[in-house]
């Protein structure tokens, strides 16, 4: 039987009171007040860890990046024990035919109960042959663990949305997993990467309550995607202010105006990068004077520039925003209703003098 | 008879008081109905009102005017436009509403923005009609009693379905500022927001509606003047005091 987390920890030295100290932080950083933290406490103590299996598709490995550097949980004392992550290419030490034996292993033996967690996403063109692992298209491999999972995690953008590799023109069609499975409970967690503490937030929710969390209608867990970046931003009152920063390194960027007409795409994203911040609370890209280049949200690679306030119109020319476009209709519009202004006036008069002619005989 | 005995000093006085019976007796009589019952009309203005104002902030909302000195708490500027825009936006929302209620208790010329007779083949000829007045192929237009087919067509889809669509995606985009529970929120953002894929592609959609509009407006004063000067009805006058004129 695979031994609880908590047992895990004991084994592993740590004290029970630093056990329940992490249970409290967790309950905290799921925003669910310290009534919770026993509740925590007793799963982890109680149940059987989970096991993840983490799969790599079409990706950079940015997501695993955030990941082991999660902070509270520290990935490396907690989660990584916490769950039981019995697969995962980049971070095991198995190889090979050895590797493979475990996934076999896990989808028999935990048939409906374990994890898939899906890093990347399939490439659909010629077959799927863009992605091959263990001499098989990625495609096939996704679709066939999935076949028993209890529950999919989508990490990062490219699994969630589609991400670089899916961006116009999209070579090798690439597609977000849902587009490919159907039939299973999907969390999205989208960014490129997802925040590290979002990443095992969501996982310790799913381990301890044996649910899923809550997701919007898009998917995403509504605890750390319910809101956009511009909505608990600082530079916010800046924003309101109406004073903004009108180009890289003026005297409002020192200032730490809002960026909003430097492209900032923060009140257009849902994430919590405003929120948690990134590597420990550290900083995020506005705190670093840089927008947001609305990393976690669909399709961003393709919205134009990540310094242009208004979205690229792509089918008027490279240069066509929704003010270009809609200027030029208007500018057109206007000649032509002066033009057939004048001709209706040329033409009443002629009309008027025709009719003053026939009076005149 | 008295009065146009003595010509000469009768047409000093009318050119003096402007009193001219004799002129009124001779006028050929206009024919006119009452068309635009007072909600419309009232409507008409306000929902003028509040188009220039949403196009006016909405642009600024867009591309921001230079940016303000000194400390946040100093000014609010951008607030206040935004204010205004959403202002605006709820006496639209609610103008709207009250309109289409009228268009249930009011005249039939008050449902004439949101239907189309699209299977009425008479209807089609009247707009084939009014296509070939403006494009000078025929010397007088008919002449109609409420909007011109033409008209309400161009109604149908810049005022109704565009009043539609920018409230959607407006209030869709409110709701992501008034966040999950409210009722923009609920109504709007949960589903507008999926749909479109993105927020920043609604804000897309929704800036370009606003050219849309622009382009109806455009087209809208410009038609209802000139029908005014060479159709052959009363139009400016009409939105003012309810009734139409028909001119010979
Ligand atoms: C005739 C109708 C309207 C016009 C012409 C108009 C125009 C605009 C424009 C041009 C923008 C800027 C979009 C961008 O580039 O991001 C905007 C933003 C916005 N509009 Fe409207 N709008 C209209 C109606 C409405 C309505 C009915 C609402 C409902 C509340 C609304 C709410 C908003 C919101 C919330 C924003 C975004 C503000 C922000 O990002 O701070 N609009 N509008
Ligand atoms: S910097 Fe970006 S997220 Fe922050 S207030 Fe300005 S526009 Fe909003």
């Amino acid at each position: 039987m695979i031994e609880t987390f908590y047992e895990t920890l004991r084994r592993q030295g740590i004290t029970r009171r630093s056990f329940l100290k992490f249970c409290s932080l967790t309950a905290t950083s799921l925003g669910l007040g310290s009534a919770f933290a026993p509740r925590i406490a007793h799963a982890l103590e109680t149940k059987p860890r989970t096991p993840v299996i983490w799969l790599h598709g079409l990706e950079c490995t940015c997501c695993s990046e955030s990941f082991i550097r999660s902070a509270h949980p520290l990935a490396k004392d907690v989660v990584l024990s916490m769950l039981s992550l019995d697969y995962d290419d980049t971070l095991m030490a198995a190889a090979g035919h050895q590797a493979e034996a475990i996934l076999e292993e896990i989808k028999k033996k935990y048939k409906g109960q374990y994890i898939l967690a899906v890093e990347g996403n399939p490439p659909l063109n010629e077959g799927g042959m863009y992605c091959i692992q263990s001499g098989k298209p990625f495609v096939e491999k996704l679709k066939y663990m999935a076949a028993d999972a209890k529950a999919i995690i989508s990490w990062g953008s490219c699994a969630s949305w589609g991400c670089v590799q899916a961006a116009k023109p999209n070579p090798t069609q690439a597609v977000p997993v849902h587009k490919v499975i159907t039939d299973k409970p999907i969390i999205k967690v989208p960014g490129c990467p997802p925040i590290a503490e979002v990443m095992t937030g969501v996982v310790t929710y799913m381990l301890t309550f044996d649910r899923i969390p809550e997701l919007d209608r898009q998917g995403r867990p509504k605890m750390f995607y319910g809101q956009r970046i511009h909505d608990k931003c600082y530079r916010r009152p800046h924003f309101d202010a109406g004073q903004f920063v009108e180009e890289w390194d003026d005297d409002a960027a020192r200032r730490g105006y809002c960026l909003y007409k430097m492209g900032c795409k923060g009140p257009t994203t849902y994430n919590a990068c405003s929120t948690t911040r990134w590597n420990g609370g550290v900083s995020f890209p506005i705190a670093s004077g840089h927008g947001c280049i609305g990393c976690s949200e669909e399709g961003f690679w393709d919205k134009g520039g990540f310094y242009d306030r208004l979205t690229h119109i792509k089918q008027f020319g490279v240069e066509a925003n929704a003010d270009k476009v809609g200027g030029t209709a208007a500018a057109v519009a206007g000649a032509a209703v002066a033009a057939h202004a004048a001709v209706s006036a040329i033409k009443r008069a002629r009309v008027n003098h025709a009719e003053e002619n026939q009076g005149g005989k | 008879m008295s009065l146009a005995r003595d010509s000469s000093s009768y047409h000093d006085m009318a050119t003096a008081t402007g009193v001219d019976e004799a002129a009124v007796q001779q006028a050929p009589s206009i024919k006119s109905m009452y068309v635009y019952e007072a909600p419309v009309r009232l409507w008409h203005w306000v929902n003028a009102l509040c188009i220039v104002t949403l196009a006016a902030s909405g642009y600024l909302i867009g591309s921001p005017l230079p940016s303000m000195p000194g400390e946040a708490s100093d000014s609010f500027l951008f607030g206040y436009i935004r204010f205004a825009h959403f202002a605006a936006a709820y006496i639209l929302a609610v103008g709207f509403l009250v309109r289409i209620y009228w268009g249930f208790a009011g005249n039939s010329h008050a449902r004439e923005i949101f239907t189309l007779p699209l299977l009425t083949a008479a209807y089609w000829r009247e707009v084939g009609a009014m296509l070939q007045w403006y494009a000078f192929l025929r010397p007088y237009p008919n002449r109609y009693v409420g909007h011109n087919p033409l008209a309400r067509l161009a109604m149908f889809f810049g005022v109704f379905l565009m009043t539609l669509f920018m409230l959607a995606t407006g209030f869709a985009l409110y709701g992501e500022g008034a966040q999950a529970g409210h009722w923009s929120h609920i109504l709007f953002t949960s589903w507008v927001i999926p749909l479109f894929g993105q927020s920043q592609d609604v804000h897309t959609w929704h800036h370009l509606g606003m050219w849309a509009i622009v382009l109806f407006v455009i087209f809208h004063v410009y038609a209802a003047i000139r029908e005014d000067i060479m159709g052959r009805q009363s139009m400016l006058s009409t939105m003012i005091s309810g009734y139409r004129m028909l001119k010979k």
